[in-house]
């Protein structure tokens, strides 16, 4: 894969030019991706823009240290100002201050989430790649169902139907977030483990593996060591995508008043307390909003030059 | 395209029905306490109804036995009863069910005709500037999440320019042309958040998809025969691309189906979404399941089109 | 003498890469009589199917460009064509086949549909009547049932079948010219002779003339009067069959003919089948100087300063050799 260089150019004529070696090519698979990410010039910057994102989420306690429940009506509905640079809700309560609360909750949830789902898929995509047989055939199955599931409707169901009894053992906020990011996360292995599954299948069979084995490497280290970086690329920008996913549903779920508690400002509750305050205070609605489209499309920008620098073989 | 493909395609379709609901009465079996618990505090509910009920789920039989009966009940259409609206689950789903179809089946017609005129021409010119533009509004427009654009579709088209109405009535009080003129007005925001998010996400599919195809043999065998550029891409180029994408649109529908939701519920929409949510706030558990396990149903539903229209698309699959 | 059918005259055509500037094709010169078959042989890169592909102008562009030259199709330019000129051309006059029968024909439609495509385009009869043209295309490339068989798809066919169904299609309007691009090199040997049999008689029966695309030596032997041999986008010889095969002049076709095994002799008679040594150099920033040169065990000084021309040496016996 390394060796190959994209030649955009009918084959019969790209044969020759592409047997050549290039001059000043990095060594490295990893040179040679950060390369071809490079070239991603959208995708850099929305590194820049998320790394900038993540900065403000955790330092910005410290540079504004604004309490987010402070009420103030005398200072409600307020447009932004010196004092409250993205305005105030209708309790007063400074809007910076909470959409960075929020934003900690929203990209803690992402990661966690994107996390639970790459685990849960590779264990399920090794275990079918691996086994074979009927054990594959019943995984994928249940990798098909879950396809099929409709998504939102079952996270509604689920935090509907468990969020007091986690509450209880966690704590409100706590327990909000270990079931949304089980759930969300649990919900979304599927491709993780295809994508897992279709490595195996198509690894086990390369010279290496073969090589590997018969010179005695035992199953677990084959897997390990051998098909599992292999499987690297394809799976690093699928779990990229699902933190955009993730923080989408997390946000849905807040904005449907069935995610964090009420008191707890998260991106998608800050929406919903906003969305009856349209006419008078557009800017409640559109900072939140921004937020999230910030967020998910730097993420979705980087997850398409991590395809062209990692996956160069699939478009889409 | 033969009968025994078809009739394949709805044997396959059973037992992921049978599959999905056996998850969903797991989730319901798996939640903690009693799902009726809401009820026995509830003071509208007679004791009589929740001893009924009681009996009815079984909840003192083993496990299995229960699914058995619920599978059973839910296929003889006894959907149960809510007692929030005071009505037969069945009778309350099938007056919502229309409204959904509509706006869900309205918003992926808009989504194909924005995508697949876009995605091909920024295929066949492809790094034009016509296809960064077209990729870049691609990239928004799925990055922008439902809730959010129907806010702002709000904002601008009924706050500011003071075009649309944002709230969907179901009682209009007009007759005629007028009437029809007044639901389609209501009907344009929702479907248009919908059915722009669904098309962003479908220009990518159609263009990576007409990028596989147009370097493909057979096209250049069609352009040998002379029949000119726009003959080979309409009828070369286009449906053969059209067939991984009506399998990727297929996996797409149970995030449509989350987007309707979003969307009725910013709207108001009386559909089953918004039925879905209320029902939650109101812990009326009967319609809640009612509802998802309809929700489950219409995925396996266009699952099961997506499946035939692929069979007609490509003729080497309904030969197999 | 009598105006070519086709004559290329100097063909540069270019495609621009990251990589820089790829000289596919560099100065052809090409000349194809009425009725003639011409062979045109050489490794694979050397440039012979986009020479074909120029012909009929199925270059993609951008990234391809006629850099130089002249493409006369009965004394008519057809570089400076524009598309509808030229589809009425395609097909009509010129007709190609590929390589892959596999993967040439569109696995939606009926083979039926695709060979009435051309006939309903170019003779302006409706689909029912084109259909049973197409019918009676597939009977004369000796389809059994052919009737039936118009409405099967091209996944129901072999690969040989399917290379009848491609000739089909390709003779549907009687053309003067078809261009074959190693038409049998995907296919199993004996299906192999069947389908150079099939275009004999097909020519024979049409008078058109062909353009045998293919790097098998062996192949041209049997069907081409005349061979022109092309090596890194160059014709190097090119000479009547029987010349090139009992006094090849240029040392790159001297090895393509030591590389043929031959079975009529014996083991011990057998004289040591031949490679040449080292592959097709990068049309990338060519060398200057004769592109064999760095392959060629007669190399001289001379050889890498300048291009030999192409000069006659006997009657239609051209060289591009300073021996």
């Amino acid at each position: 894969m390394a060796g190959s260089t994209p030649v955009s150019l009918s084959a019969d004529a790209a044969a020759p030019a592409a047997a050549q070696p290039r001059k000043s090519r990095p060594t490295t698979p990893a040179g040679e991706a950060w390369r071809r990410f490079r070239h991603h010039r959208l995708a850099v910057a929305s590194a820049v823009i998320l790394l900038a994102l993540f900065a403000i989420v955790a330092l910005g306690p410290f540079l504004w240290p604004v309490p987010i429940n402070e009420i103030d009506f005398s200072a409600k509905l307020q447009g932004p100002s010196w004092a409250h640079p993205l305005g105030t809700d209708d309790l007063g309560q400074d809007l910076l201050a909470r959409l960075i609360y929020g934003g900690r909750i929203s990209l803690a949830v992402g990661l966690a989430a994107m996390i639970v789902a790459v685990v849960v898929g590779i264990l399920v995509g090794a275990i079918s790649g691996m086994a074979s047989g009927r054990v594959d055939a019943v995984l994928m199955w249940v990798t098909d169902l879950f396809l099929s599931l409709p998504l939102l409707p079952l996270l509604l169901l689920l935090t509907y139907l468990f969020r007091d009894s986690v509450k209880s053992v966690l704590g409100p906020e706590g327990g909000a977030f270990v079931l949304i990011v089980v759930v969300i996360g649990g919900l979304r292995w599927m491709q993780v483990a295809r994508l897992v599954r279709a490595q195996f299948l198509s690894l086990r069979e390369k010279e290496f593996v073969e090589a590997a084995r018969a010179l005695g490497a035992s199953k677990p280290r084959l897997v390990l060591h051998h098909i599992l970086p292999n499987a690297l690329g394809p799976v690093i920008v699928a779990g990229t995508i699902d933190v955009a996913a993730a923080i989408i549903a997390e946000s849905t779920l807040s904005f449907l008043g069935l995610g964090f508690p009420s008191d707890i400002p998260t991106w998608g509750s800050v929406l919903r307390d906003a969305k009856d305050y349209l006419d008078i205070a557009p800017h409640w609605v559109l900072f939140p909003g921004a937020a999230i489209f910030l967020a998910v499309i730097t993420i979705n920008f980087i997850g398409d030059g991590l395809r062209d620098a990692l996956d160069p073989r699939r478009v889409l | 395209m033969s009968r025994q493909y078809i009739i394949r395609r709805l044997l396959i379709a059973i037992p992921s029905l049978l599959g999905i609901s056996l998850v969903l009465f797991t989730i319901l079996a798996l939640a903690p306490g009693d799902p009726f618990e809401e009820l026995a505090t509830n003071p509208a509910v007679p004791p009589e109804v929740r001893a009924a009920l009681r009996a009815k789920f079984g909840l003192d039989d083993p496990v299995w036995a229960r699914y058995l009966h619920w599978i059973t009940a839910m296929l003889q259409g006894d959907w149960g009863f809510s007692f929030v609206s005071r009505m037969d689950v069945d009778t309350l789903i099938l007056q919502r069910l229309p409204v959904t179809l509509i706006v869900i089946g309205s918003s992926q017609i808009i989504a194909i005709l924005v995508a697949l005129p876009v995605g091909v021409l920024a295929a066949t010119r492809p790094y034009s500037l016509f296809d960064q533009v077209a990729n870049t509004f691609a990239f928004i427009g799925f990055s922008l999440p439902t809730f959010f654009t129907g806010l702002l579709f709000i904002l601008v088209f009924s706050i500011q320019l003071d075009w649309l109405p944002f709230v969907y009535r179901a009682d209009i009080d007009a007759t005629g042309w007028q009437f029809y003129w007044e639901h389609i007005k209501q009907a344009i925001m929702p479907v248009m958040v919908l059915g722009l998010f669904q098309g962003a996400s479908l220009v990518r599919y159609v263009r990576s998809s007409v990028l596989d195809v147009i370097k493909l043999d057979y096209v250049t065998t069609a352009r040998s025969k002379g029949i000119g550029e726009r003959k080979v891409i309409t009828k070369h180029v286009v449906r053969n691309a059209l067939i991984p994408v009506v399998t990727l649109v297929a996996l797409q529908m149970p995030i449509v189906f989350g987007g309707a939701i979003v969307t009725e519920q910013i709207f108001r929409v009386p559909g089953i979404g918004s039925l879905l949510i209320s029902a939650m706030l109101a812990n009326d558990t009967p319609v809640v399941m009612a509802v998802t396990f309809v929700f489950a149903c219409l995925v396996v539903l266009f699952n099961l089109i997506a499946d035939i229209l692929y069979g007609w698309l490509d003729p080497r699959i309904a030969f197999r | 003498m009598a105006e070519p059918l086709l004559d290329i005259q100097g063909l540069k055509t270019w495609f621009k890469t990251d990589d820089g500037l790829v000289r596919a094709v560099d100065g052809v010169d090409l000349r194809i009589d009425r009725g003639e078959t011409v062979g045109v042989v050489g490794e694979s890169g050397c440039g012979k199917t986009v020479t074909a592909r120029s012909v009929l102008k199925l270059i993609d562009m951008p990234p391809g460009r006629f850099e130089a030259g002249r493409i006369l199709w009965q004394g008519r330019d057809l570089i400076p064509l524009d598309d509808a000129e030229m589809n009425k051309i395609r097909s009509r006059e010129i007709a190609i086949i590929f390589q892959e029968p596999m993967t040439s024909l569109n696995p939606v439609y009926s083979v039926g549909e695709q060979i009435a495509e051309v006939i309903e385009l170019h003779q302006n009869l409706s689909r029912k009547q084109a259909l049973v043209g197409a019918a009676d295309m597939l009977k004369l490339v000796n389809i059994p049932n052919p009737e039936r068989r118009v409405h099967d798809y091209p996944h129901q066919f072999s690969g040989g079948m399917r290379q009848r169904v491609m000739i089909a299609m390709a003779l549907s309007c009687q053309p003067k010219l078809l261009i074959a691009d190693e038409p049998t090199t995907a296919l199993d040997v004996t299906i192999q002779a069947q389908i150079l049999e099939l275009m004999q008689e097909m020519k024979e029966r049409f008078g058109m003339a062909i353009m045998l695309i293919t790097h098998a030596m062996g192949v041209v032997a049997e069907t081409a009067q005349r061979v022109v041999v092309m090596y890194a986008g160059k014709v190097v010889e090119e000479a009547p069959v029987g010349a090139l095969f009992g006094d090849p002049r240029h040392p790159y076709t001297q090895g393509l003919i030591r590389s043929i095994p031959r079975v009529d002799r014996s083991a011990g008679q057998q004289a040591r089948l031949e490679s040449i040594p080292g592959t097709v150099p990068s049309l990338l920033d060519p060398p200057p100087g004769c592109r064999f040169a760095a392959r060629c065990k007669y190399a001289m000084e001379i050889c890498t300063q300048a291009i030999p021309p192409l000069k006659e040496v006997a009657p239609g016996h051209r060289v591009a050799c300073v021996l």
